[in-house]
């Protein structure tokens, strides 16, 4: 049984453009081994398994391939902080894709799981990993099915498991899934919750579970589609990736474009080039916005990222032009507002998300994040007063002290404020509370002023002189 | 009821068996328990907590802070609507309000049937279909409405019971290792040198 009547995920667009990493989208069966194996399916590993490992870890950094989680961080260089001699070494898949807007990890372990088991091996041959735990969000029973037989089916055929295709390559994968909890996706809260925890973040320093991760051991947590990227890489070449994109951000990206646009959908997109622009308003992506409607603003890179609005359409998804822009890139998910949205109903449905998903480890956000919903649900509701607004920003400071990272904006006559920001908090999720509402305000102010409630001052008169 | 089953326990011992450390095991074991019952009992949590070497406290403290495990009932049918930002710019709230008036009940709470129960939820990585539900678990993409009366409809008529199990079930496929072909768990302190491949030379 691999997942019985369902269908599959939706929503996806391939374009004419290199397919990376969804060349088997197209087929209905994309997700057995006999297509995977038609289709150069495990080709990677092989070549790999005959190569030193070394010089495989090598191909990767030399291709530069860039974490697709959220930070960006280049894959090979995190493999490379693990310290030398301390054994064993484990590998930990990151496919609890949960921050709002993005959608792409499950598709591509709903539509192509063995290219994720192969990515998987590359890497732990590669790094040296003794171990792979292979994480998905608790509420995709479709990828869990999916990739469960996927591994049945590998197992089985000798590509995982003791002497994989007789080498001295030995690994197991593990499924574990979760049960529910954005803040899991954060790496060091995800290892908490692997060994059977609270899904809390762990206190920083050490920053990178490469030095101290799951049991205390040197530890690689990678995201999905980053390992997905590693079967194709070793077919084709460092050469062929880098060949792809631009210098600094090579190769293709997954991005889902939701909201108030023609065509909402997941495209792979070349990276470093493609502008917001082309995404929106492109005939091969989302065909503009909805009705002929004017664009507000976007969100673009997941609910966590300060807001873009027209101003930035012509941005590159390129780190090194976002960041300075005020924005990141974060996990490839863009969500467009149309002229008709109520932008504080907006931000609220995101702060109220980062406040519900707080763990409450650490004081700012807990307390901070909650207060923001309060406040802003206080302003949408028509009760909230001018003060409110000033209390926003106070509580914005004490979750992120100094400056807090925005665009620029022509009309308003302000300028961009760069990513990224200070923090109180030890993982990202209190500075996310404040991101949407703190852009909304900054760009949109009129909005929640017109909303504030104005009390006309009654006139006292004496009952007598 | 309650303690897992002879069948669960020895599906429990496979699980336990690949991680490194037993206590890895608690969150597919909390499944695994609210796949038997329908929800998490105290008996089940610690039973899991014996299975796993930790104190019942111990096992509903991971337990509770995740969103999928429930101490009490649910209906059998838990229909979770989405009111993350793309959603919500696609017609959630009306959707939500919608299934209120249907089901006459408020979001959190359950029909006196014990059929349904509703939730808001939070984005569950469908964003460019919106607005989205799940009914344990199970997609439903760009729902308006009238699809979601149609829907309330065949799930109390029965007809998606092959597609859409009770409540609890959330994979039906599970992970089994061979062991002729397994390398089995590799715990610290069991390995201290590095793994064989890793010697330089060609591994084929």
């Amino acid at each position: 049984m691999t997942g019985g009547t369902w269908k599959h995920a939706p929503g996806f667009y391939a374009g004419d453009r290199p397919q990376v990493v969804t060349s088997r989208f197209q087929y209905e069966d994309s997700y057995t081994l006999e297509r995977y194996l038609a289709t150069d399916g495990y080709k990677g590993l092989r070549s790999a398994l005959a190569r030193p490992a070394s010089e495989i870890h090598d191909e990767v950094k030399n291709a530069t391939v860039l974490g697709r989680g959220g930070a960006g961080f280049p894959a090979g260089n995190k493999w490379g902080l693990m310290p030398q001699g301390v054994w064993p070494r484990y590998l930990v898949v990151n496919g609890d894709e949960s921050e709002p807007g993005t959608y792409k990890d499950r598709l591509l372990m709903e539509r192509d799981p063995h290219q994720l088991i192969e990515g998987c091996l590359i890497a732990s041959y590669a790094a040296g990993l003794s171990q792979c735990f292979l994480y998905i969000r608790g509420e995709m029973a479709l990828a869990q099915e999916r990739v469960a037989a996927a591994l049945n089916e590998a197992y089985a055929a000798g590509y995982i498991g003791k002497n994989i295709l007789g080498s001295k390559f030995s690994l197991d994968i593990v499924l574990h899934w979760g049960a529910g909890a954005y803040v899991v996706g954060e790496e060091t809260a995800l290892i908490e919750s692997l060994e059977g925890n609270r899904g809390m973040p762990r206190l920083k320093p050490p920053y990178f579970p490469a030095a101290n991760g799951l049991y205390g051991q040197p530890t690689i947590v990678n995201n999905v589609e980053t390992l997905a990227n590693l079967p194709w890489l070793l077919n084709n070449g460092a050469a062929a990736y880098t060949a792809i994109g631009t210098a600094t951000s090579p190769g293709t990206r997954m991005v889902a474009v939701s909201g108030h646009v023609n065509r909402p959908g997941v495209f792979e997109i070349i990276n470093g080039i493609t502008t917001f622009r082309d995404l929106l308003y492109g005939d091969e992506f989302c065909q503009g916005i909805r009705n002929g409607n004017d664009l507000k603003a976007f969100v673009p890179g997941g609910g966590s990222a300060p807001w873009f609005t027209p101003d930035q359409l012509d941005l590159p998804f390129e780190a090194s032009q976002v960041g300075p822009a005020g924005s990141m890139l974060g996990s490839g998910a863009i969500m467009v507002m149309d002229s008709t949205t109520d932008i504080p109903r907006a931000a609220l449905t995101l702060t109220r998300f980062y406040a519900h998903e707080s763990c409450g480890k650490c004081t700012p956000c807990r307390e901070g994040g909650t207060w923001l919903e309060r406040i802003l649900s206080r302003v949408v509701d028509g009760k909230g007063t001018d003060a409110d607004l000033e209390q926003i920003f106070e509580v914005g400071e004490s979750i992120c002290p100094g400056s807090f990272p925005h665009a620029s904006n022509e009309k308003l006559g302000i300028a961009a404020v760069p990513f990224p920001y200070r923090m109180n908090t030890i993982c990202f999720v209190g500075p996310s509370a404040y991101a949407p509402v703190h852009s909304a305000l900054t760009l949109f102010r009129s909005e929640f002023e017109a909303r504030i409630v104005k009390r006309t001052m009654i006139k006292v008169t004496a009952v007598s002189e | 009821m309650a303690r897992l089953t002879e069948e669960n326990i020895r599906l429990a011992r496979e699980i336990i068996g690949r991680y490194p450390k037993a206590r890895s095991a608690t969150i597919p074991l909390l499944h695994l328990a609210q796949e038997q019952d329908g929800y998490v009992t105290n008996e089940a949590m610690s039973h899991i907590g014996e299975l796993v070497g930790a104190s019942s406290a111990e096992v509903f403290g991971t337990a509770s802070f995740y969103e999928m495990f429930k101490f009490e009932p649910v209906g059998k049918y838990l229909i979770n609507i989405c009111g993350t930002m793309s959603c919500a710019l696609m017609g959630a709230e009306e959707l939500m309000h919608h299934a209120e008036e249907r089901l006459g009940i408020k979001m959190g709470s359950t029909t006196a049937d014990g059929k349904f129960t509703l939730e808001r939820a939070e984005c569950q990585a469908a964003c460019t279909e919106a607005p989205c539900l799940q009914v344990n678990y199970r997609y439903r993409y760009r729902v308006t409405p009238d699809q979601l009366d149609t829907l309330i409809d065949d799930l109390s008529a029965g007809t998606l019971s092959s597609e859409i199990p009770a409540h609890g079930v959330v994979a039906s496929v599970r992970q089994h290792i061979p062991a002729e072909r397994g390398v089995g768990a590799v715990a610290p302190g069991l390995v201290t040198e590095n793994p064989v491949w890793l010697d330089g030379k060609a591994a084929l």
